[in-house]
């Protein structure tokens, strides 16, 4: 009778094991097959998107797609790793009791009402204060760095607390100060976990729609951005901004399936960076 | 014994929930079920229609309508995923020719007009110079008599009705195409919200959407307003469509009835927009 149970219980944890595996699984099927054939050299290098003219060039959203990515996580990690430091090695408990929950609860404000803030705060004053349109890749970077703050600064804390307290102990005893021992034992030690923070803060950023698709302007037809103020289009923000009116079955549909490819890939490559850099972190340990 | 009760409970209560969801089934209103989407135009329209039809024609329906775009709209009802579809475009040969049997009916009129931030001097204008300055040929307000500085295009997304029925009337007129400097906005409240905050922006809006927040410009000495997109004078003007796959059902066309009725036709002019003749 128990033995049936443990069977039966055992049998549907492994249904609910695999019908996620398979739920994501048909999505990337789905989205490959729908987008495959729109995916070619002149759509990957192609330098202008104009979908009334059926030119799909999506060279221009893939490097602001990464120029917004890589800008916002080095906000975050100017932000974000300090503030790592001081709560794993220096804040008194009561303090990083008030410090965690704040950071923590930036998770917790929905995008839109960041975008909206973005839209309202920051975009106005970039046009008033450093000209242009306001609507640019600076103001995506301060907004999805605050998206990503509370990720790189969570798992960095976590990483510099991972490192052995033994270690710390043997360099205090040296005569090292606090500083020095953070400086040069501590944070060596949690280099590849901080590493992976930023990596996987940067999956973040790149796969972030809305918030971003509200500040950084999105231009009638995408160029390469020669600066911080140019308004970009993100692969994620033209699939938003298009979807609602594309025909279905026409060249249009495909390409923007096909965008949704090259997001996942490039995510999907992040991802795996991060992978990379934790276990390589835990076998030099 | 411990075991029989938590048994006894659990059927109990499966028991109770499942008679709560026969007896809702049952006493559900009989008025069945109306799913409207597409076009964002047309959306306040469907909405308050919707609205009026729940609490006067027939309490028992329950109409649910979103926006979507023409596109969706079109392409969902064609698939038949939804009841009606609204469009702010007239239908394409490539969509006819894909679901043939979609019927149309004009339930309005619309027409865009090009508004800037109020405190812009500007308050008239040329099509042709309004075709110069979206396709990125005059790009500074000087031009004009206005301040020396840059005009700031929004625009709507590719495949819009009302990027459609600009670019169909304003732009293709003289051989232009909507510059790629112009930022994309995806909704007429988004443009709206945009040129308010925006002193040196320029931008078309559906003319339902034209409130104080923003200032309409006369073409050619034409205003902006109802009268004179009746009359045909306002050169930019398009019709708003409902569409349903093959012959309505009894719910869809007495729907559609009650918007091309008295009271609907008035919900199409509060909003805005301008009135269909019914023969």
């Amino acid at each position: 009778m128990r033995r049936i149970k443990e069977k039966i219980i055992e049998k549907i944890l492994l249904f609910s094991a695999t019908s996620s595996i398979l739920i994501v699984f048909f999505i990337i099927a789905f989205m490959f097959a729908e987008g495959w054939s729109a995916i070619n050299l002149d759509f990957i290098f192609g330098l202008i998107w104009h979908p009334k003219t059926n030119e799909f060039g999506i060279l221009p959203i893939i490097v602001s797609t990464i120029i917004v990515g890589v800008g916002a996580v080095l906000i975050a990690l100017v932000i974000g790793i300090p503030c790592a430091i001081f709560l794993a090695e220096f804040a008194p408990n009561w303090v990083r009791n008030i410090i965690k929950p704040s950071v923590e609860m930036l998770v917790g404000i929905p995008s839109i009402v960041l975008g909206f803030f973005g839209l309202m705060l920051i975009v106005p004053f970039i046009r008033d204060n450093l000209g242009g349109r306001g609507e640019c890749i600076l103001a995506g970077w301060i907004i999805l760095s605050i998206m990503t703050l509370p990720h790189v600064i969570s798992i960095s804390e976590d990483a510099i607390r991972a490192v052995p307290n033994s270690y710390r102990e043997a360099s205090l005893t040296l005569g090292a100060t606090k500083w020095q021992t953070v400086r040069n034992i501590t944070l060596p030690n949690a280099k590849s976990g901080i590493l992976a923070s930023l990596i996987l803060g940067m999956g973040n950023a790149v796969g972030e729609t809305m918030a971003v698709y509200m500040v950084i302007g999105n231009p009638n037809i995408p160029w390469i951005p020669t600066s911080i103020l140019d308004s970009v289009r993100v692969l994620t923000s033209t699939i938003v901004m298009e979807y609602g009116y594309m025909e279905w079955g026409s060249p249009h549909q495909h390409a923007l399936f096909a965008i949704g490819v090259v997001l996942f890939i490039l995510v999907a490559i992040i991802n795996l960076m991060a992978r990379y850099a934790i276990k390589r972190g835990m076998i030099g340990r | 014994m411990q075991r029989n009760t938590i048994m006894a409970i659990v059927i109990v209560a499966i028991a109770i929930v499942a008679i709560g969801l026969i007896a809702w089934q049952l006493a559900r209103p009989v008025g069945g079920e109306l799913t409207i989407a597409g076009s964002t135009t047309v959306l306040p329209i469907t909405q308050e229609c919707a609205r009026l039809y729940m609490e006067e024609v027939c309490p028992c329906t329950r109409i649910s309508v979103s926006g979507g775009g023409s596109g969706t709209g079109i392409q969902q009802v064609g698939e038949g995923l939804i009841d009606i579809g609204a469009a702010s475009r007239d239908l394409r040969s490539s969509e006819l020719g894909q679901w043939p049997d979609l019927q149309p009916v004009a339930i309005g009129k619309d027409s865009v007009a090009i508004i800037v931030h109020p405190s812009n001097p500007i308050d008239d204008l040329t099509l042709e110079q309004i075709s110069q300055i979206f396709a990125g040929d005059i790009t500074n307000w000087i031009d004009f008599g206005g301040d020396d500085a840059p005009i700031n295009l929004i625009t709507r997304e590719e495949g819009s009705g009302t990027r459609g029925i600009f670019e169909e009337k304003v732009m293709e007129p003289f051989g232009k195409e909507i510059a790629g400097e112009a930022l994309v906005k995806t909704s007429n409240g988004e443009v709206r919200a945009t040129i308010a905050t925006d002193e040196n922006s320029m931008a078309y809006l559906s003319l339902g959407y034209v409130d104080e927040t923003v200032k309409a410009i006369s073409i050619g000495g034409v205003e902006a307003n109802v009268e004179n997109v009746l009359s045909e004078d306002y050169p930019i003007v398009r019709t708003l469509w409902l569409i349903t796959k093959g012959t309505p059902n009894t719910l869809a066309q007495s729907f559609i009835d009650f918007v091309l009725s008295d009271e609907g036709q008035q919900v199409v002019e509060d909003l805005g927009y301008i009135k269909v003749k019914v023969e």
